[in-house]
């Protein structure tokens, strides 16, 4: 499918046209932070940074949500019956992911998307959302996606992606459903050979500007009882004070909890994100809790993302070299040095 | 697309207090839906959730055999807000249940061999389950000696003690039934841990598989012994317990290893486990 290009200038107009036919979430300056959020106007948008402080996860998967409305009125004969919550499902548009956090939307689909069961609420999102992502030309010193099969030009788990080159934006289609969006809005210019150079220069300068490395090749040949009983966990989890931030801006960690809620006759089944990192996770009734000590919880998410997640679906490891954990971590632990103690 | 955390709605048929200390109670659920029921196919060996609106769910092993096909049975120890909750409910009352959920005890592999259970305390829910389906007259032609050791605490700790007298009638299931320590003098079985009994019946391992169902203490002790006695690893098989919400392999939590209890479990054979990480 041949690259479009159009100019910053019309893309606003774009963004403000595909607002009337879609729900349009793209990265918005919070105080301190940028996040993606739902926006009302192109204006919003801001795409100064190289990525959001949170990852667009809970787009597909929100933070919290509900699942089940039910009444606790005894005299009610529907009293106790769970009924499903009717979700906002129409189309959406995600503006501005990078490509890693796309990526990252592809290996939760492992989970999410099985043959045994299925999500009903993330195949739903999944099915009726559509990524226009944005190319990185300036990647941070934390990013390493070029080690985990992702790239700061990597196509993989987007419709569209943008490259900023100058004034335009060149517009590769990877998807039908991109191309179909485009040709919805009338966007059918061809980039031309000059404009294609240009994007494929920024593409070069941005992976050599990439000099954060890990090496993941050696992780699914070691023996998973070995890298368990490893003595290196003792100084990784030295100084992790279980605080859960990794898990919370991770974009590949998708755990979460179900609890109910009671007001006055109405109840809701919820679910919230949860983490590894904290006892609670994984504490029996019985009072026994397999992962009661911090080293142990710590253990899990890297070997989960590391290790069991790479020999189970033999798609890689659970981490797509975004760097948030990196640089969010509050005593400095770092994946890249977990990946050289597991993998050499 | 069928939503895997909608229950079936269901009603308390009846509720029966199984032990002296009133901690267990056995709830008989029959569903609101007649094709909900038919669409619940389960095995022995299998859980569900059981939800109870304004409280939550909590994976409780299927004490009915997949021969009663009228009504669920769950065996229920009270130790948290939704066991308590459900502890104060009675005959008439609406819950859910979601499942069948995890895999079954090995039974394609287990036919044609000798049968060994070992069971221990509240443990025995899912066992009930497999005896009670051994011993169908559809089934018990298909499977060879049956031979049951069961151990709780005190007599008035023991579940299903009717069934376990009717049972140990029978000429084609041996059982010993076993007891801590017991006050009562006409007490009539064993008197021993279930470690101990188990050693001192010595069930033969030839052409027999050891299905295992206990609390951590039983089982390491045990495991031992089934070794001793000829027993290798791919014909123990044990169920296993963990903290889990969503009961499909989605929520993250109840993983040991790669494994999954709620869904590549909870059945694991010993060959299967010693080659997991020892958390759990």
């Amino acid at each position: 499918m041949a690259d479009r290009v159009i100019k910053k200038s019309e893309f606003i107009e774009l963004i403000d046209r595909l607002l009337e036919s879609y729900r349009v979430y793209a990265p918005v300056r919070q105080q301190d932070m940028t996040n993606f959020q739902e926006i009302s106007a192109a204006d919003q948008v801001d795409l100064s940074l190289a990525n959001t402080t949170m990852s667009p996860k809970s787009i597909m998967l929100p933070q919290s949500e509900t699942m089940f409305e039910f009444n606790v009125d005894k005299t009610s004969d529907q009293a106790a019956i769970l009924r499903e919550t009717e979700k906002d499902l129409s189309p959406r548009l995600i503006f501005g992911i990078r490509p890693c956090d796309a990526k990252a939307f592809q290996l939760l689909d492992l989970n999410f998307d099985t043959v045994a069961y299925k999500d009903p609420w993330w195949v739903a999102r999944r099915k009726t959302t559509t990524l226009m992502g944005l190319a990185c030309n300036a990647p941070c010193s934390t990013c390493f996606c070029t080690s985990v099969g992702s790239g700061p030009f990597a196509p993989e788990g987007l419709d569209l992606l943008l490259v900023d080159v100058d004034d335009y934006f060149l517009i590769q289609v990877i998807t039908e459903k991109g191309e179909k969006l485009l040709n919805e809005e009338g966007i059918e210019t061809e980039a031309a050979g000059a404009m294609k150079q240009a994007a494929l220069a920024s593409e070069k300068s941005s992976l050599q500007s990439i000099k954060s490395v890990v090496s993941a090749a050696s992780l699914a040949q070691h023996d998973t009882k070995t890298l368990f009983d490893s003595d290196f966990w003792e100084e990784v989890q030295f100084a992790c004070i279980n605080c859960g931030v990794c898990t919370f801006v991770c974009p590949t960690c998708w755990c979460f909890d179900i609890q109910d809620e009671v007001h006055k006759d109405n109840g809701i089944r919820l679910r919230n994100w949860d983490s590894c990192m904290f006892p609670l996770f994984t504490l029996h009734g019985s009072g026994h809790n397999p992962r009661a000590q911090k080293l142990q919880r710590l253990r899990q998410r890297f070997m989960h993302k590391l290790k069991y997640f790479v020999d189970k679906y033999d798609k890689g490891v659970a981490c797509v070299g975004c760097g948030r954990c990196v640089q969010q971590c509050p005593v400095n632990i770092d994946i890249r040095e977990v990946f050289r103690l597991m993998n050499d | 697309m069928e939503n895997p955390y909608l229950p079936y709605p269901v009603r308390i048929d009846s509720v029966v207090t199984e032990t002296e200390d009133r901690n267990l109670k056995t709830f008989k659920l029959i569903f609101l839906n007649s094709a909900d029921r038919e669409k619940f196919i389960h095995r022995a060996g299998q859980f569900a959730e059981l939800s109870i609106a304004g409280k939550g769910e909590i994976p409780i092993g299927i004490a009915s055999s997949p021969t009663e096909q009228e009504y669920l049975l769950f065996t229920v120890n009270k130790v948290g807000v939704v066991t308590t909750a459900l502890h104060q409910m009675s005959a008439g009352d609406v819950i859910g249940v979601r499942g069948p959920l995890g895999n079954w005890y090995p039974w394609e592999q287990m036919e044609g061999k000798n049968i060994v259970i070992i069971g221990g305390g509240f443990a025995f829910t899912t066992l009930r389950a497999s005896i009670v389906y051994l011993l169908h007259p559809d089934n018990r032609s298909h499977f060879g000696d049956i031979t049951v050791i069961y151990g709780a605490r005190t007599p008035g700790m023991l579940l299903y003690k009717d069934e376990l007298a009717a049972w140990n009638e029978r000429d084609d299931i041996r059982i010993h039934i076993t007891v801590d320590a017991a006050d009562d003098p006409n007490w009539q079985y064993n008197v021993g841990f279930v470690p101990a009994i188990t050693q001192e019946k010595a069930p033969s391992a030839k052409d027999a598989y050891a299905v295992v169902c206990g609390p951590p203490i039983m089982i390491k002790f045990t495991l031992p012994i089934l070794r001793e006695l000829g027993f290798p690893e791919e014909r123990t098989i044990m169920s296993l317990e963990m903290r889990m919400k969503c009961g499909v392999g989605m929520c993250g939590r109840c993983n040991i290893g790669g494994e999954y209890v709620c869904k590549d479990g909870p059945v694991f054979s010993l060959t299967q486990l010693s080659q997991l990480p020892g958390e759990y």
